[in-house]
């Protein structure tokens, strides 16, 4: 059972790494406008 | 004149010096929208960033005030094709917004930690049946204090919050059973991890959180939809006025820039924006929206006219007076806060049960505590007891069993037509068995409509086209039918009297009577009529109020809905009568004054009626307010909305319908969930009370019930569909498929538009 010893740390952290980077895409307003990134996906025009 | 455009109220200025504006786009429907509004802003001189919220159908500009203007960026808009209205944010849809970003991140960490310490639960649940040594156990539930008390402590902010305001307020709500159970979960499980024993709660108590979490986060999201929407549609209404400025220059200002003691030109056919007296020039007022009267008054200077009516025929300017000098608006604003006192605060489903909810729950808790202990069981029995009823019987389903219904059936609603100011607002139109109907713009059309029977359609024709070139309100009634939209070249309007233009050779005149030099037909009851003639021709053209083209129909199925309805109107008794003959309305009073409106509310309401009141009109508002429930069509005044607990788009009446049909089904949706939430803890509180709960049963029961409760809300979405056993006359099926409802009233209804909202809503897909 020593294994638990590396995993459950992992496991948390990458938990810890998926609610940060909920928080970091919050932050960056990356909700704001779901629909219209839905159709923005679509465009290529940022593509030269 | 020249006319100058002011937008600064508008603008703000970056200390950078770059300007910004918001603005509400209507029209926008696709992603190419997107890609032609940006770029083709971003492309002009001066504009650093073009950005489209298509969510919100708000466009954020920032550019540089030294090379371009915010009426410039308007104007590119328009070439685009789109039509754009500065918006100026209110300071209520941006703590709604700061508060859902705040409730999203409560909702992370509880999912969060749901999950990893359900990871830790699982391990320990199938441990505790396999070979699991007790160090392992222990390690796996500190982890689990570890992860769950912090982040019950952060996301359970928002139940300890409101719980705490109301036991400082010595009342009881839902929050207060949900606090008390987190809380109590959270110690026991604490307690019990220091005594090395098999089982803990923290599992329960953090799942608790993240259901009821998402229940608040869909109640909040629903209310900030419409209120988006809500404030896009009063951008789009909003008014511009001409100021006349003290060096006689003339400015178009938004209304709400507009103060005491300014001087602003109201021209012909155009809203007078506030009250004031005039200075100059004669004209003739239609206060249909504020009184409901349709007859015209004739003022001149010194006479007072109110905001919200209609200019007549000729050009006044007007002085603005301050409020709180004895005007009209002053007099429907005493009513209304005497109406919105009295009105008797309805207690809310979900208050109602929480009510009942808290003490029983309690009691019960408090009651195992005791069985167990007279059993003869150990204090820590007894109290593990008590607290697994307080843990299974933690309101989940019943906090989500009405906020979930809501949801859909505001979505529901919207797509049908109406949107909501309120959430409980569903349940009290539900409860409505009468509905009393304003007459002018409420059954009828806010528009005046031209009647074409018995004339000759190129006639017709002519005399439309020449009427684009007036601004008198029944000239533009006959605009509308105008098939070719292109005003004859050359026209000319004399100011209360009519245009005349040469067409084809010959001169062709629309207007009064004298003016076209025919004679005077006798005026009979809501018809007012206007005159054309052309080389030698004559025509008597009626232009009458017409009732919404689904009237009828929607009336006669309310019927049979087992509503009762009668009309209250301002109008004449001659304007009125009729009206309610069509529709089949036995009921009807005419002439009342907002006090009198109220009054017959008062009495309705005395014989124990449930009233929705479906009006329009300024001196609607108190009356609105009055009632158990209220809905305004969206070209009511801007404060009868206000009072409304919905609004309606369209032309039709349809969503009158389709609301009452919806919120009915609602509700009982509603009720069922509130059933389904009282079988779970009837079934639930036996096992708890015998001291049987695992964890195991604990997050099996919790998450099960929630999810039945969800699912079952989900079937609101039905209520009003297409596919449902509607018959085929039925306006509110004939709404869902786009179709007109019944053979229109005059046969013109479909031409008429209201300033772009049209059955979709204005320039927005109705949101799922």
């Amino acid at each position: 059972m020593n294994v638990l010893i590396y995993l459950v740390p992992l496991a948390l952290l990458l938990g810890f790494a998926g609610l940060a980077g909920f928080m970091w895409t919050l932050k960056n307003g990356q909700y704001d406008d779901l629909d219209g990134d839905a159709l923005r996906i679509l465009r290529d025009d940022d593509i030269a | 004149m020249a006319e100058t455009l002011d937008l600064s109220q508008f603008v703000a200025h970056a200390p950078s010096g770059a300007a910004h504006m918001t603005l509400a786009v209507e029209g926008v429907a696709c992603a190419g929208c997107i890609r032609k509004i940006e770029s083709g802003l971003t492309k002009l001189p001066g504009v650093i960033d073009a950005r489209l919220n298509f969510t919100q159908r708000r466009l954020a500009v920032d550019w540089r005030d030294n090379e371009i203007g915010a009426a410039d960026i308007i104007q590119a808009v328009e070439r685009i094709g789109y039509r754009a209205h500065p918006f100026a944010p209110e300071r209520a849809e941006a703590d709604d917004s700061r508060q859902a970003k705040r409730l999203l991140k409560y909702l992370a960490v509880a999912g969060f930690a749901a999950m990893n310490v359900m990871l830790l639960s699982i391990s320990v649940w199938s441990g505790n049946v396999s070979d699991m040594t007790q160090e392992t156990r222990d390690l796996f539930h500190w982890l689990s204090a570890l992860i769950a008390l912090p982040a019950a402590a952060y996301a359970g902010q928002p139940f300890f919050q409101s719980a705490w305001r109301a036991l400082r307020a010595r009342q009881l709500n839902m929050d207060v059973p949900i606090t008390v159970g987190v809380t109590l979960a959270l110690s026991l499980s604490l307690y019990e991890t220091a005594t090395h024993a098999e089982q803990a709660y923290f599992d329960s108590a953090i799942m608790l959180l993240f259901f009821l979490l998402c229940g608040r986060y869909l109640d909040l999201a629903m209310r900030r939809k419409t209120k988006v929407f809500a404030g896009n549609l009063a951008s789009f209404k909003a008014e511009f006025v001409h100021r006349l400025d003290a060096d006689g220059a003339l400015t178009r200002v938004p209304l709400s820039a507009l103060r005491p003691g300014d001087r602003v030109l109201v021209r012909p056919g155009e809203l007078i924006p506030a009250d004031g007296a005039i200075l100059t020039g004669a004209s003739a007022v239609d206060e249909s929206l504020v009184t409901g009267e349709t007859t015209g008054r004739a003022v001149a200077p010194g006479a007072t006219v109110y905001a919200g009516s209609t200019n007549g025929s000729g050009a006044i300017t007007l002085k603005v007076v301050a409020a709180g000098s004895g005007t009209l608006i002053d007099e429907v604003e005493r009513l209304l806060e005497k109406a919105v006192a009295a009105k008797s605060r309805t207690v809310r489903l979900a208050d109602r049960a929480s009510r009942l909810y808290a003490p029983l729950v309690h009691g019960a808790a408090a009651l195992t505590g005791i069985a167990w202990l007279v059993a003869g069981a150990s204090l820590h029995t007894a109290i593990v007891a008590a607290i697994a009823v307080l843990i299974i019987t933690c309101p989940c389903a019943l906090a989500l069993a009405i906020p979930a219904v809501q949801v859909v059936a505001a979505g529901q609603l919207f797509r049908s037509g109406v949107i909501l100011n309120s959430g409980d607002a569903i349940e009290r139109m539900a409860e409505a068995d009468t509905i009393v109907f304003d007459k002018t713009g409420t059954l009828t059309l806010p528009e005046l409509v031209a009647d074409d029977q018995a004339i000759d359609p190129d006639l017709f024709e002519r005399a439309a086209r020449l009427a684009l070139s007036s601004h008198h309100p029944l000239a533009k009634a006959l605009a509308r039918r105008a098939r070719e939209r292109l005003p004859y070249p050359g026209a000319i309007e004399e100011s209360g009297r009519g245009v005349r233009a040469t067409v084809d050779g010959r001169e062709a005149r629309l207007g009064s009577a004298s003016f076209c030099g025919v004679a005077d037909a006798p005026a009979a009851g809501e018809t007012s009529c206007i005159y054309f003639a052309y080389g030698g021709r004559a025509a008597v053209i009626p232009v009458r109020q017409s009732l919404r083209s689904d009237a009828v129909a929607v009336v006669r199925a309310l019927a049979k809905r087992g509503l009762a309805m009668m009309v209250l109107s301002g109008d004449r008794p001659e304007a009125v009568g009729p009206v309610a003959d069509r529709l089949g309305l036995k009921l009807w009073q005419a002439g009342l004054t907002p006090a009198q409106k109220i009054a017959a509310i008062e009495a309705l309401k005395a014989q124990g009626r449930r009233v929705l009141m479906v009006g329009d009109g300024l001196n609607d508002a108190p009356a609105l307010a009055a009632a158990h429930a209220s809905l305004s069509p969206i070209t009511a005044a801007h404060l009868t909305q206000t009072q409304a607990d919905a609004v309606f788009l369209g032309e039709r009446l349809a969503p009158v319908l389709g609301a009452v049909v919806a919120t009915r089904r609602a509700r009982a949706l509603m009720r069922q969930n509130l059933a389904l939430a009282a079988i779970y803890n009837a079934l639930a509180v036996p096992i708890a009370m015998a001291g049987l709960v695992t964890p195991l049963i604990a997050a099996v029961a919790m998450s099960g019930s929630s999810i039945l409760v969800t699912l079952n809300a989900l079937r609101a979405r039905a209520a009003i569909s297409p596919s449902s056993s509607a018959p085929a006359d039925d306006p509110v099926a004939a709404t869902d498929r786009g179709l007109p409802a019944s053979a229109s009233e005059t046969g013109c209804a479909a031409f008429v538009g209201h300033d772009g909202v049209d059955q979709n809503g204005v320039g927005m897909e109705p949101v799922s």
